[in-house]
């Protein structure tokens, strides 16, 4: 294989690296005049491109010596990931603007995209450990970046976590390692179709710590700590960001560790970890929505939401590991639903709070006089994360239940049970949300402006949220092709 | 006076590794966990990442999962790889610390606390 074959297995991720370089060096030369928003969208236009162009060519298989491997499943999340961040690097303009640095938030934000494609494609233990740290590094760096009282905070309780963490997750990838004497994926499967019953008990330990470390990337509960006071810190740009991509780069990795790393749902270890992500599913849920309850500050109960909408995809990654088959493309399904969503309803909030200065759930009163684009695609999100029909959520949460109960594990009924009691409780603070906006009466009623951009960018999140909740077999399709790529 | 046991008899194996690493990831997330400064939360980490290092090269070495003299280089290089990560994620958070510290006065965690319910 050529030098040129092993780059265009990465291209996506190293027209992103590349975009990051020339975004800080036109900065360098000529500081605010630089284009750098326009930079940085054409760097994510040129990775969808690649990514595009990977997907109708026969670009397959391992390069790097098997550091990464190109499939369809590394494709898809791929384009969810450059995608959501598209969409956060165009609505992040007036921001940027209003700050002094702003070409490093643009840099900073291709960087962590760009290893979150790594880590997308990443079959090596070695690969994920360094894609995870440099996207969580310019993680803690872009919540720290408006040097506000709050958003120093949030970057160094997000470092302190973070490092933390990762030294869980390595201390896992070390047992793992030492286990099966290789670093590789498939080398690792190969080891544990054989491995003899008696080291049953220091691979739990290697699981359990794995879980611990991917748990936090993915906020579930009880690694959640973090997730609240990080959303409501950070500026809105990044909290959007790390509430879609960053997801959705840590169950992308997680599924494809125990797919192909542990194999599935065929060694002796699947009973035990589908148990321990569903009592990670239950715990999100339970905490992420009896914390929203009491919330008032919109982001930091977009934080909570968040938490809960995790376990709900991790109740379709616990069916993944009780034998699924619909399991892993359910969760890339939800991923996929749940990016517009929530994107949707992040972006809505900060371009509200641009405008007003205010986050509060209280002042979103009256709503739809000031702003009918807003007050529309807000309600649209709410209601998709609730789960209510005809939006995407509605479908997402059903397939991803489904799939659960179709393994006819009893304790997953359970678990699916306390999904829908959860549902129930998440309504009360979204419909809350919903009831203030469109009920109550503003005490301030001036209209409030949004950016042309931004405008794009929400109504490209409310086609998706309405598309693929009238119309999900698209996006069904895609996801099913891309896990069987996994099996 | 006591027995002194032969040299060729104190051999040290993979298990006194494996349990003086695990004593240090212990003792690591204990600090990490427990003190309220930011600084020394960040020390706990660091212990963690040794320890984890630790563990690598020893298994690296010892593992009976390799076959007689074929000792895998990936164990070295991993932890060359966490060496410079660990490098890089303490000069971010001792600058977010300084950051926290010149506007709050403080890196005590408890009272880092503007973000709270």
């Amino acid at each position: 294989m050529s030098l040129a074959e092993h780059l265009n297995h990465i291209g996506p991720a190293l027209i992103l690296y590349i975009g990051a370089g020339v975004v800080l060096t036109a900065d360098m030369f000529s500081g605010r005049a630089a284009p750098r928003w326009q930079l940085a969208v054409l760097a994510l236009i040129g990775g969808l491109g690649w990514t595009y162009g990977l997907a109708m060519g026969d670009t397959r298989g391992e390069a790097l010596g098997g550091a990464v491997r190109v499939d369809d499943f590394a494709l898809f999340f791929s384009f969810l990931i450059i995608a959501s961040t598209l969409a956060v690097v165009l609505s992040a303009r007036q921001w940027t603007d209003s700050i002094e640095r702003g070409a490093e938030l643009y840099a900073l934000m291709l960087i962590s995209a760009a290893s979150m494609v790594i880590l997308a494609q990443a079959n090596d233990l070695i690969t994920i450990f360094i894609a995870l740290e440099t996207t969580s590094i310019s993680q803690f760096v872009m919540a720290g970046l408006a040097r506000t009282d709050r958003s120093a905070e949030a970057g160094l309780k997000y470092l302190l976590t973070g490092a933390l963490s990762a030294a869980v997750l390595l201390y896992g990838f070390a047992f793992l390692f030492g286990m099966s004497g290789t670093t590789d994926l498939d080398g690792i499967a190969d080891y544990l179709a054989s491995a003899p019953e008696e080291q049953r008990l220091p691979l739990l330990l290697a699981l359990v710590f794995v879980l611990a470390g991917f748990g936090f990337k993915m906020a579930l509960a009880p690694f959640h700590a973090w997730v609240p006071d990080v959303y409501q810190g950070a500026p809105t740009v990044v909290s959007s960001f790390l509430s879609v991509a960053s997801k959705a780069a840590g169950f992308a990795v997680a599924l494809r560790l125990f797919y192909t790393g542990l194999g599935g749902g065929d060694t002796f270890l699947s009973e035990d970890w589908a148990m321990f992500v569903a009592v990670l599913a239950g715990l999100s849920m339970i905490f992420g929505n009896t914390g929203a309850i009491l919330q008032t500050n919109a982001k930091r109960l977009l934080g909570y939401s968040s938490i809960a909408q995790a376990g709900n995809i991790a109740v379709g990654f616990a069916a993944v590991a009780a034998g699924s088959t619909i399991g892993p493309s359910g969760v890339m399904f939800f991923l996929g639903t749940y990016a517009a969503t929530n994107l949707g309803a992040f972006i809505a909030v900060q371009a509200f709070a641009e405008r007003t200065g205010s986050e509060n759930i209280a002042d979103f009163a009256g709503l739809p006089k000031r702003s009918p684009v807003l007050a529309v695609v807000l309600s649209l999100c709410l209601i998709s994360l609730t789960g209510i029909p005809p939006t995407a959520g509605f479908i997402a949460k059903v397939y991803v239940f489904n799939g659960a109960v179709q393994t006819g594990h009893e304790w997953l009924i359970v678990l699916v049970a306390v999904a829908v009691v959860n549902t129930a409780i998440s309504a009360f603070y979204y419909l809350r949300w919903l009831r203030t906006m469109w009920l109550d009466e503003a005490e301030d009623d001036s209209p409030i402006e949004v950016a042309p951009a931004v405008q794009a960018v929400l109504a490209a999140a409310s086609i998706g949220v309405l598309f693929f909740g009238l119309w999900p077999a698209p996006l069904i399709n895609a996801a099913q092709s891309a896990a069987e790529t996994l099996l | 006076m006591p027995e002194i046991p032969a040299i060729d008899e104190l051999t040290v194996t993979l298990a006194h590794y494996l349990v003086v690493s695990g004593l240090v990831f212990g003792i690591g997330i204990v600090v990490a966990l427990a003190k309220r400064n930011a600084i020394a939360v960040l020390m706990g980490v660091e212990l963690m990442l040794n320890a984890v290092n630790l563990t690598l090269l020893a298994f690296s070495r010892f593992s009976s999962a390799f076959a007689e003299g074929d000792e895998p280089l990936s164990g070295h290089a991993f932890v060359v790889f966490v060496l410079t990560v660990a490098a890089a994620e303490a000069a971010i958070a001792l600058a977010l610390a300084v950051l926290v510290y010149r506007r709050q006065e403080t890196v005590d965690l408890d009272r880092v606390n503007l973000l709270r319910w």
